[in-house]
């Protein structure tokens, strides 16, 4: 509010001094916005406008000019794929597992015992987790497919225990890949809920202890209503990063076998790159692109307030 | 211990008697807890550190029966190594270079001045940060085709700029609403420009805050996999995060210990750059003014 009311201030100032030029200071004035502007047109909008257009139509990598018109032929097409419905599958689970479940239960719990751990392991713990988030998504995808291999570490580790071994990418190559995912992903979970348990006032932790809240109850009915807006915001934006995981998938599995792992966005790939059929990948990636928009929005309706 | 409000002061002696006890023991359980975590995600990465110092290294973790350097040595050549760190470092330097310019320059009104349209801005801004670019690459492939940018370091940057830039806008207006007015306003009274005051007075105000963007635009650039491997097809100007797929390439057997020493080589700057900005700035540098505005 009182940065609105400086803001009019300032302009009236300006009006006073130059009532003649006040377009052209205006114009001056936003026209540092002008680069970043005409980048993101030219090489954000512009291939989204692109897509919507090209998702409807039949254009093979080969050949562009015989592309023509085809109305919503793709989009039924991908609907009746069995292909394309295993992948749309293949991501809810994926989503549900690794974003959903994963990383934002394993986040929590991970913050909510740092608060009460020794420092010592406090620190050890962020600093591996962290460092699982910071290192590059295809060296992850590398270091996890030798962790889940038939002859990599997981294996190893059963076998110590008298376990029997399992061909984790070949019998569940998408629960493999989800959890290399939460390995990824915990620790921004992790940092979310960090600052949001540290912003819950002392007074309310302790007046509920007092009034013998302990435990579940107290996470149930004190902890989680206090936090709601991270936990809105977390699942978003987990979710949205994990609509659009590759680089992982790619090189873990690249989406076999057969099309076990084949996520919606390593199917585009497919289609459009290895089959070739531009068009049909693009409409896969405009139902894509969809879905994150309308996330996006109702993130934004989270955020409302603060913008 | 501050009192408590309702009177229930009777209970206290026992609950202050058992209090030191519970505490202790939560304490524990929690640390056990959380190195039975910690061990989880440590050990596809100790495999990392253990491979790549074991000349015959396999998928699982074991201690190098010889531990030596044979493997980094192997790996730091012109072609292997130097060559698609080059191509990282410039793709990403420039990119990011050209983040950072645009960013500070379009969060300067977007921070300062008010009118109906900024604010429609920002949450444009703030829902393109949210959109999966993974989606829009195969038009962007197509396009790029058209446009004959397909296949050039500087089509890739351009590409790679542009996806990081709603969120470098949204993070450096948020960090210049903190530099106060007061100082821009005695610029001004000086007789300052408006480039003079956001070089001169903000920009050095808000060091760390550019620091931030400007290393955190680094890292997704440097870690991001599916942009160049997209958009650039020619072996000699791929970035180590595509080159590396080439130790998978030839079908025979995987040198274990080779990709384990590139990985460690193509990872070690983003850790580096991240310790130096976490230290200065606490734990979640980035997500403070990300996520809660």
């Amino acid at each position: 509010m009182t940065g609105a009311v400086a803001g009019r201030a300032g302009r009236a100032r300006t009006r006073g001094a130059a009532p003649a030029g006040r377009g052209r200071t205006r114009l001056l004035r936003w026209s540092p916005l002008a680069p970043a502007t005409v980048l993101l047109l030219l090489f954000l909008a512009g291939p989204i406008c692109y897509c919507v257009c090209l998702a409807f139509t039949d254009t093979q990598l080969t050949g562009q000019e015989s592309a023509s018109f085809v109305g919503l032929a793709n989009f039924r097409q991908a609907f009746g794929d069995p292909a394309f419905r295993n992948a749309v599958a293949l991501t809810l689970v994926f989503t549900v597992v690794s974003a959903l479940l994963g990383q934002n239960t394993l986040g929590l719990a991970l913050a909510g015992l740092m608060r009460r751990a020794s420092r010592p392991v406090r620190t050890l713990t962020g600093a591996t987790v962290i460092c699982a988030w910071v290192l590059p998504e295809i060296v992850a995808g590398f270091v996890l497919y030798t962790f889940f291999a038939r002859r990599g570490t997981l294996n190893a580790l059963l076998e110590q225990l008298h376990l029997p071994p399992q061909n984790w990418l070949f019998t569940l190559p998408i629960l493999a890949v989800s959890f290399a995912n939460v390995w990824r992903g915990t620790a921004f979970s992790m940092l979310i809920y960090s600052a949001a348990l540290a912003e819950i006032p002392q007074e309310v932790t302790e007046s509920a202890e007092v009034d013998g809240a302990h435990g579940l109850r107290r996470l149930w009915h004190i902890t989680l209503p206090m936090i709601r807006r991270s936990i809105g915001t977390n699942l978003m934006l987990n979710t949205l990063q994990t609509l659009s995981v590759f680089g992982l998938i790619w090189a873990m599995t690249r989406g076999g076998p057969g099309n076990r792992s084949e996520t919606l966005p390593v199917f585009m790939y497919d289609q459009a790159f290895l089959k070739s059929l531009i068009g049909y990948g693009t409409a896969v990636a405009l139902l894509l692109l969809l879905v994150g928009a309308v996330f996006s929005a109702v993130w934004l309706r989270l955020m409302r307030e603060e913008v | 211990m501050p009192l408590p409000r309702r009177p229930r002061a009777v209970l206290r002696p026992a609950a202050l008697r058992r209090a030191p006890r519970r505490s202790t023991r939560h304490r524990l359980a929690a640390d056990a807890g959380l190195l039975a975590v910690a061990a989880a995600f440590a050990l596809p990465l100790v495999w990392l550190v253990l491979s790549s110092l074991d000349t015959e290294a396999t998928l699982r973790v074991r201690l190098p029966a010889a531990p030596s350097l044979r493997n980094f040595s192997a790996v730091l050549t012109d072609e292997i190594t130097f060559t698609p760190m080059l191509n990282s470092l410039l793709i990403c330097g420039g990119a990011t270079l050209l983040t950072v310019v645009c960013a500070a320059l379009a969060a300067y009104p977007l921070s300062r001045h008010r009118s109906r349209f900024s604010r429609p801005y920002l949450l444009t801004i703030l829902f393109a940060t949210c959109l999966p670019v993974t989606a829009v690459m195969v038009p962007v492939y197509a396009l790029f085709v058209r446009v004959d940018l397909v296949d050039t370091r500087y089509g890739t940057a351009l590409f790679l700029a542009t996806a990081q830039l709603p969120f470098a806008i949204w993070l450096m207006k948020n960090f210049m609403d903190g530099v106060p007015k007061v100082l821009e306003e005695a610029a001004w009274t000086d007789g300052a420009s408006w480039t003079q005051t956001l070089l001169r007075v903000i920009l050095p105000l808000m060091g760390p805050g550019v620091a931030v963007v400007a290393v955190y635009t680094f890292l997704m650039m440097w870690g991001n996999f599916f942009v160049p491997f997209m958009l650039l097809l020619s072996p000699e100007q791929l970035p180590a995060s595509v080159s590396i797929l080439t130790f998978f390439g030839n079908y025979g057997a995987v040198a274990f210990g080779e990709l384990a020493a590139f990985s460690i080589l193509y990872s070690t700057p983003v850790l580096v750059l991240y310790l130096l900005v976490s230290r200065r700035l606490g734990g979640g540098f980035a997500l403070g003014g990300a996520v809660k505005g």
